[in-house]
């Protein structure tokens, strides 16, 4: 019985994570309830049933593994994960709904994605970096070696190209040098060469937005060092300027998708059909949705990837804004559960490792959730414990069992 | 790193737990505004997402002949279409289904063309499937998912070529005719009714179409008939009762001479009802059903016989002396002359009036006559008098008052006007100097600027049969109370009609020139004719009006025919007209139709005709 005291030591958390797998396993079964029923979807539920079942072991096995352990075995585990995506790059292939995506390795009948491996190791690796420093770090030089440490997963990930797991890896880099005691000015900085590459699609804003970032630093700069004040400067100019080639360098779904988030009428057949078809699917779910399994738009194929990165619009159509709110809830009981175990936690590592997993669930819960209803850009990027996919399950759970283990050892 | 202090814990998680409800927060106003602000909307348009409106052809109305014989109905035909696809989905279907339809290159690429320019609509491959392909394609199904199968009504003429002309054809609704006002409400693919009385009653016979909702994925596929909305069916049109006798109109066509181009209009005298209209040669409006065949419209087109060409009510003839009857009806009911008179010049086989000097077409002259005689010889010169005593200006005042200028008001869509001196100012407009008063020579013989259609001469004969007033000639049984009143009357009493019939009586009198047309079983009176086409160097066209009835009755039928270039009225026309009357009267009757009908035909077989002459005084 020891192993199941530890199992429930954080009933909150594994509960909110069980009632997840458990929704998103009815929901994957009703995306298969087709008019005309496809290959695909069909039976996937059983498949995630059987997936909820080995995660379910892996979560097991994790809890049951010593604090010192996991904080030993960051560093082997990051530079596995390192040689693993590098080797994606080489031998990857794309599967299911993200055919574009070779972010998967076959080794026999298994394939798995080792971008989740690099995930738990990314977290693991800074949050191992980030414990060994004494004081929070104070400058832009103090950043650099953490963001080195997350770029280059991040880098191999981009080349997949997949970047939605690549906003992962940025979502829990901030989150982890934010509970490290960064002060949020210079992790503003950090992020203005990003916000200048956004900026950049229009000159005249990307200028404006310059010019007040320059005032800005002259009016901190008693805090700050030249040196620091002059690579934010140069970092901004810089990105203000690759933005036309990096643009230019783009797959051209991948643009297509930007341009459709800005007005998805410019290719409503094409580029702009999922987000058009997601939108009339949540839109026409109302206050009390149509009912389980009943979503027209799903029945009737309109909707793409409707098991996968689209199962959030299936949730809208069938269960309605309260099913909406329900859902949102379970997710901000969650990562709000994150948060109150890193409070709690005395543990530097462990609580760098709960933020890091706070990071990398709330980016993928707020762009995928937010990507249906146009809030974001559309990005191949899963839901946390609710869409199909094995590995993903997989490393949801064993990231639950790394918060779990980890929060109990105080 | 030293642990930090729980305040400072507290700190941080108290700013991240802030972050993280506002992003949730977030969330749910987007999902808010979408589904519950704007749920209205995007609800709508799942719906027309996913559903599919296609309307239901309706029946037209089934017309009926005078004895509720069917002449218009309708049989399903079935249409194969595609639903709307890419191209190339449509090209790959159609690839499929060639070899199963017996579709040529050629069209397939037709097929795709026309699906480029209407995206939205489904593409109709087939209009009349053949019901075994209909059949193998409902089998395989499952293999042919964007195949549309559907069934529409599909109209048939049971009389063929006989009414072509008369009932018109059904095609589809045009381009150009759905801009009409007169098609406000029509959609596309519709089919309407394009001439004849198809298109005269349109409005009635049409219905309404209804509609249907389908449902379809997003690839198009049906998936399955959409119950939830209330589909409407389909109304059918209003039946359409005519006066046409449907066996009748067969008969003619079987009798009417197979080379020979003409008319035959049956008027039925009680109530001006068109027992009959036809016109040769004719075309088979079931030809035109579900499309004409490009070929068969180019040749009927291109035929020089003009077979699209309705001869009975827009062909136009000079009447000849058939209207010699109209010159006398005019003389009688001035009062200028009198039925027992004798003209004070006889025919001597020509006639001088000022300088001019006009022929009989009987050289030897006619001697003496007297009305009934007049008419019985066709005699030129007793007309000519006829003529001079009513004088141009009451001629021309009193022809356009019977209506020789105007249209008959038959409910066809077209109708030619006669051509008939309105005015005096009727030469000043077309030749450019005012008439000469010999020109009333030319009028009183049914010559000169007078062409006439051969329903106008069979209405006009319709009044002399009756008390001298005559209907407008309807082909349908009009729907209101009281039938239409008279148009117009001849002004002229019971003894001057029966002088004038009395003269029609000796035209099949033994000696008259239809006597060889003359009925075992009913009294036939007529006029012949025979117009000469211009210059008199083409072989001449053939008139017969006949009025025929039980002996001793009034009259009940009217028939006129003409032939083009048939020469002889008494040798050509008046036997088909002769023959139609009884063919119309032995049935109404129920006297077999199958024995021997003309005078004519039993001198032909050599069987003794006893009846001859019944009822006639021989003609000197």
């Amino acid at each position: 019985m020891r192993w199941f005291r530890r199992w429930a030591v954080d009933v909150e958390l594994v509960g909110v994570a069980l009632a997840l797998s458990a929704f998103g396993i009815a929901m994957i079964f009703s995306a298969g309830v087709l008019n005309v029923p496809s290959p695909v979807t069909q039976g996937a539920w059983l498949r995630q049933l059987a997936w909820l079942a080995i995660s379910l072991l892996a979560f097991t096995a994790v809890v049951q593994v010593k604090p010192a352990w996991i904080e030993w075995v960051a560093v082997p585990v990051f530079l596995v994960a390192v040689v693993l995506l590098g080797l994606t790059l080489a031998i990857g292939t794309g599967a299911g709904t993200a055919e574009g995506v070779e972010g998967w390795i076959e080794v026999g009948p298994l394939r798995f994605q080792p971008s989740e491996v690099a995930k738990i190791a990314a977290i693991l690796g800074l949050a191992r970096l980030l414990s060994a420093r004494d004081e929070p770090p104070a400058s832009l030089r103090d950043l650099l070696a953490p963001s080195a440490l997350i770029a280059v997963p991040l880098g191999l990930v981009v080349l997949q190209p997949d970047l939605g797991t690549a906003l992962a890896f940025v979502g829990l880099l901030f989150a982890a040098l934010y509970w490290a005691g960064t002060p949020p000015l210079l992790l503003f900085l950090l992020a203005s060469p990003g916000v200048a590459l956004v900026l950049s699609f229009d000159t005249r804003i990307w200028s404006a937005y310059f010019i007040a970032l320059v005032g800005f630093l002259y009016i901190y700069r008693y805090r700050l060092y030249l040196a620091e004040s002059m690579t934010v400067v140069l970092g901004n100019l810089a990105a203000g300027t690759i933005a036309l080639p990096l643009w230019n360098s783009l797959a051209e779904y991948q643009r297509n998708r930007l341009l459709v988030f800005l007005d998805p009428a410019l290719d409503p057949r094409g580029a702009g059909w999922n987000l058009i078809q997601s939108k009339v699917a949540i839109g026409s779910g109302g206050l009390l949705g149509k009912g389980f399994t009943q979503g027209t738009q799903k029945r009737l194929d309109f909707l793409p990837e409707q098991h996968t990165d689209f199962i959030f619009s299936v949730v809208g159509e069938e269960l309605g804004f309260l099913g909406v709110l329900g859902a949102i809830v379970l997710f901000w009981l969650l990562l709000f559960r994150l948060v109150r175990l890193a409070e709690r936690s005395r543990d530097p590592f462990a609580g760098l490792v709960l933020f890091g997993i706070f990071g990398t669930w709330f980016v993928h819960i707020f762009v995928n959730v937010g990507m249906t209803v146009g809030l974001v850009p559309i990005t191949g990027i899963p839901l946390p414990f609710v869409s199909y996919g094995g590995t993903f399950l997989l490393s949801c759970w064993t990231m639950t069992g790394l918060a779990v283990r980890l929060a109990g050892e105080t | 790193m030293k642990i930090p202090q729980l305040v400072v814990r507290r700190g941080r998680a108290r700013t991240a737990a802030v972050v993280l409800a506002v992003m949730m927060g977030v969330l749910s106003v987007a999902f808010f505004r979408a589904q519950v602000v704007r749920g209205t909307a995007w609800a709508l348009q799942s719906e027309s997402n996913r559903l599919r409106v296609l309307p239901i052809p309706a029946p037209r109305g089934t017309i009926f002949d005078r004895y509720g014989k069917v002449i218009a109905d309708n049989v399903p035909s079935y249409s194969v279409s595609l639903f709307p696809a890419p191209t190339d989905s449509l090209r790959a279907s159609l690839r499929r289904l060639q070899p199963l339809l017996g579709l040529e290159d050629g069209f397939v690429e037709q097929l795709l063309e026309q699906a480029r320019t209407d995206r939205r609509q489904p593409l109709l491959v087939v209009g009349d499937a053949e019901y075994e392909d209909v059949a193998t394609l409902e089998e395989l199904r499952a293999e042919f998912p964007d195949v549309f199968l559907e069934m529409r009504p599909k109209r048939r003429y049971t009389a063929g070529p006989a009414l072509g002309h008369t009932l018109g054809y059904v095609g589809e609704i045009s381009q150009d005719e759905l801009e009409l006002p007169t098609f406000e409400g029509y959609e596309q693919r519709m089919v309407i009714g394009k001439d004849g009385l198809e298109r005269q009653y349109e409005g009635s016979l049409q219905g309404m179409q209804g509609v249907r909702y389908i449902e379809v994925d997003a690839v198009g596929r049906v998936v399955g008939s959409f119950e939830g909305q209330a589909a409407a069916p389909a109304l059918p049109g209003r039946d359409l009762q005519l006066n046409v006798d449907l066996d009748l109109v067969r008969y003619i066509h079987e009798i009417f001479p197979e080379d020979r181009r003409g008319a035959v209009v049956a008027l039925n005298v009680a109530d001006g009802g068109v027992l009959a209209l036809y016109s040769a040669p004719s075309f088979d409006p079931n030809d035109f059903v579900g499309g004409i065949d490009r070929g068969l419209w180019e040749q009927l087109n291109r035929d020089p016989t003009r077979p699209l060409f309705n001869r009975a009510v827009v062909g136009r003839y000079p009447p000849a002396s058939t209207w010699k009857v109209a010159a006398a009806a005019i003389a009688l009911k001035m009062g200028v002359l009198e039925p027992g008179e004798v003209m004070p010049a006889p025919c001597t086989g020509s006639f001088r009036y000022g300088n001019d000097v006009r022929r009989c077409w009987y050289p030897a002259g006619h001697g003496h006559q007297d009305l009934a005689g007049a008419l019985a010889h066709s005699c030129n010169v007793y007309f000519y008098q006829v003529g001079v005593r009513i004088g141009l200006d009451n001629l021309v005042r009193e022809g356009s008052r019977l209506g020789f200028a105007e249209p008959c008001g038959v409910d066809l869509p077209v109708e030619s006007t006669g051509v008939f001196p309105a005015t005096l100012g009727f030469w000043e407009d077309r030749y450019g100097f005012p008439p000469t008063e010999n020109e009333v020579l030319s009028l009183a013989i049914g010559q000169g600027p007078n062409d006439q259609t051969p329903l106008k001469m069979a209405q006009f004969y319709v009044a002399l049969a009756r008390d001298g007033t005559a209907p407008a000639p309807r082909l349908a049984v009009s729907r209101a109370a009281e039938p239409p009143g008279p148009d117009w009357s001849l002004d002229l009493n019971g003894e001057d009609l029966e002088a004038i019939r009395e003269g029609l009586r000796q035209v099949t009198a033994p000696g008259g020139t239809a006597f060889l047309s003359t009925l075992e079983h009913w009294d036939l009176i007529g006029k012949t004719g025979t117009a000469q086409q211009g210059l008199g160097e083409e072989p001449a066209h053939a008139w017969f009006v006949g009025l025929a009835g039980a002996w001793g009755g009034r009259p009940e039928i009217v028939v006129a025919v003409i032939i083009e270039e048939g020469v002889s009225g008494s040798a050509a026309a008046a036997p088909i007209a002769a023959k139609a009357a009884d063919f119309h009267l032995r049935r109404k009757y129920g006297i077999p139709t199958d024995t021997i009908q003309t005078l004519r035909e039993h001198y032909q077989l050599g069987v003794p005709a006893p009846w001859a002459g019944r009822g006639r005084r021989e003609t000197e």
